[in-house]
């Protein structure tokens, strides 16, 4: 595949309009994560700090406050500052907005370790299933099937209670060794296909050592399905860590869209109907998957001609 | 014969994935750092003092050599001995016995709406293309949603805002269970909401499923021919929607897993006395225990639905019956 013809499904899929509207409304969020901070004077926690002396000292918000809430905090030292709640405050007076940024922030990261972690593990498991053949894929293979069956969530709660200290990085790591199955299937029949094309027969009369043959040879051929997978990996990483974090199992030492979501269930929320404190984590977590979905449709469309429907 | 073989093969599967479950369930617990034995016992007010934990460890069999712990851990997971919850104080075979008649109530009836209705939705999608360009946006939306958000929408919106339906628990507080009217009108009313919020969401995966299913089915060489022969168009729509029915029986056995993670978080918001409540409360409480027991029931449920959506499919698909009277 040569490097123009690349750059010509590039240019593809930026004309395709599923693809426009996903990659469109993702890149929105991502680049609100970045500098959705600027915004506000708040801190990760929502909380209003000030240096006094190289100590910061928090102070709190007003508990409970509607969205563009205007409000006079007072500080430690009696400086009196204006601040402004974009998406008001919870129970315990601090800022939404910040919490949904750096939540936001939290979960996106999260999902894109999570997602490579698991595309790696499914990309080696699927190649080398289907490339070796035999009984290493027939092993390979029941154990993908096993995991596919066992429902990740439950297996994931079961590993996170074990865990005391919870970090981005652990829970990235834990959905990532639960989410490879689907990819690893996904790779297996596509190398399957390719196996016994030509240009694999030919390297491999050329000598070249299997593992060589597997990963100059085969994977290059199947980059577009590996990507595809991947978003699939993403979207189903956001997925899982909003589903733990919802639990009660998430990063301890961080917000996260499911994290604030729990929060406001432990704290009757949709009770009081204090509805800005639950309704923009959902809304985001809802909203980048349905992008994550049009990207993978758009995608489709590109790699394979038949699908476009104009 | 042929059939024979393969639900052989069928049982062999299950039965291998079975015994994966359980053995992870046993070693994970070993794997992981921290003592679990002294978490429970300082979780439970006392101080843990090295004898009570060593007391915990002879009463649980944890002294003993790994080999024996591990059949000990088959032997009484057959005398259906899970262990015991300090969280709930009670066995957790028996707490687990209380809370999954409540799973399978809003689930499966949630399972099979959402599936009938969302492959009926779809077909309409697949092949109306007008119909198509307003609802494909809506059933990726709805798709995307993380159930325990829509549940809390419902909760916020049906329940809170408008105050028709009760949100919290599955029968009212001063109600004991039994088979009398005011009790199945109350779990009915405080049934309908976690059910709806389950049923809507799923309606859309499925919907999806089927429009693409559809679509691919109508161009496929077969209708092409049929379309040559002059048949009417419903008899075209009818041969493509039994071939793409099929990917959506299978469709059912992979997409159970989220589902049920779906509505373990979902109970959650409705405090439904479920097993999603168990999970929680097991997991944030430390009560191993209760959890692996949790886990144990999730996986033997989700194994046996499997088996059951394979037996069906094997019923319904003549190539699967074909494939292996021939090989």
């Amino acid at each position: 595949m040569a490097r123009e013809s690349r750059l010509a499904l590039v240019r593809i899929a930026f004309r395709n309009r599923k693809f426009q509207f996903g990659f469109g409304l993702l890149a929105f969020f991502v680049i609100f994560a970045l500098i959705g901070p600027l915004f506000t004077p708040f801190a990760w926690n929502g909380l209003y700090y000030e240096n006094v002396g190289g100590i910061k000292i928090a102070s709190y918000g007003g508990k409970t406050l509607p969205p563009m809430s205007h409000e006079v905090i007072t500080t430690y030292t009696g400086k009196k500052v204006e601040v402004l709640h974009i998406l008001g405050t919870n129970i315990n007076g601090q800022d939404l907005y910040a919490r949904l940024v750096y939540g936001l922030r939290t979960s996106l990261w999260i999902a894109l370790l999570a997602a490579a972690i698991g595309t790696v593990l499914g990309i080696t498991i699927g190649l080398v299933a289907g490339y070796k053949g035999g009984w290493t894929d027939e092993l390979l293979m029941m154990f993908t099937n096993i995991m596919l069956v066992i429902p990740s969530i439950v297996l994931l709660v079961l590993i996170a209670a074990y865990l005391s200290a919870r970090t981005p990085g652990i829970q990235a790591l834990i959905i990532g060794l639960t989410g490879w199955p689907w990819v690893a299937r996904a790779v297996r029949s596509q190398t399957l296909s390719l196996k016994n094309r030509e240009f694999v027969h030919l390297a491999k009369l050329a000598g070249l050592s299997d593992l060589r043959i597997i990963f100059t040879e085969v994977m290059p051929n199947m980059v577009s399905y590996i990507f595809m997978a991947g978003i699939l990996q993403f979207s189903g990483a956001i997925l899982a860590s909003a589903t733990l974090d919802f639990i009660g199992l998430g990063p301890t030492t961080m917000v996260s869209l499911g994290n604030i979501l729990q929060r406001a269930i432990a704290y009757n929320a949709l009770q009081f109907g204090w509805w800005w404190w639950f309704i923009p984590p959902g809304l985001i977590i809802t909203l980048i998957i349905t992008a994550l979905f049009f990207i993978n449709i758009g995608l489709e469309e590109v790699f394979n001609p038949r699908l476009r429907r104009e | 014969m042929g059939f024979r073989r393969y639900m052989v093969r069928k049982v062999v599967v299950y039965g291998i994935t079975f015994v994966f479950a359980v053995t992870l369930n046993w070693l994970l617990p070993r794997l992981m750092p921290g003592n679990p034995i002294e978490a429970m016992v300082s979780r439970s007010g006392g101080a843990a003092s090295s004898q009570l934990i060593k007391f915990y460890e002879e009463v649980y069999g944890l002294n003993q050599p790994m080999w024996k712990q591990f059949l000990n851990f088959w032997v009484n997971l057959f005398h259906g001995d899970l262990g015991y919850s300090m969280l709930y104080n009670a066995p957790v075979s028996s707490i687990i016995k209380h809370a999954l008649p409540y799973d399978i109530a809003i689930l499966l009836p949630a399972i099979v709406l959402s599936w009938l209705v969302g492959n009926w939705l779809g077909a309409i999608a697949g092949k109306n293309k007008k119909y198509d360009r307003y609802t494909m946006p809506l059933f990726y939306f709805l798709a995307s949603m993380p159930y325990f958000w829509f549940a809390m929408i419902l909760v916020y919106v049906v329940g809170v805002k408008l105050g028709w339906l009760p949100y919290s628990g599955a029968y009212a507080p001063d109600l004991v269970p039994s088979l009398s009217w005011t009790f199945i009108k109350s779990f009915l009313s405080h049934w309908i909401l976690p059910f709806l919020s389950l049923f809507i969401v799923m309606i859309g995966s499925w919907a999806i499923g089927m429009r693409n299913m559809i679509i691919y089915e109508l161009e496929a060489d077969y209708v092409r021919y049929l379309e040559a022969l002059g048949a009417s168009e419903k008899l075209m729509t009818k041969h493509a929607y039994r071939n793409a029915i099929l990917p959506q029986v299978t469709g059912l056995a992979l997409q159970l897993g989220m589902m049920v993670a779906g509505a373990i978080a979902t109970e959650i918001v409705f405090n439904y006395p479920g097993i999603g409540v168990l999970i929680m409360n097991a997991a944030l409480n430390q009560d191993y225990f209760l959890l692996q027991g949790a886990f144990l029931i999730v996986v033997i449920s989700v194994l046996a639905a499997n088996f059951l959506i394979d037996i069906v499919y094997a019923f319904i698909d003549p190539r699967v019956r074909a494939s292996y009277t021939e090989g």
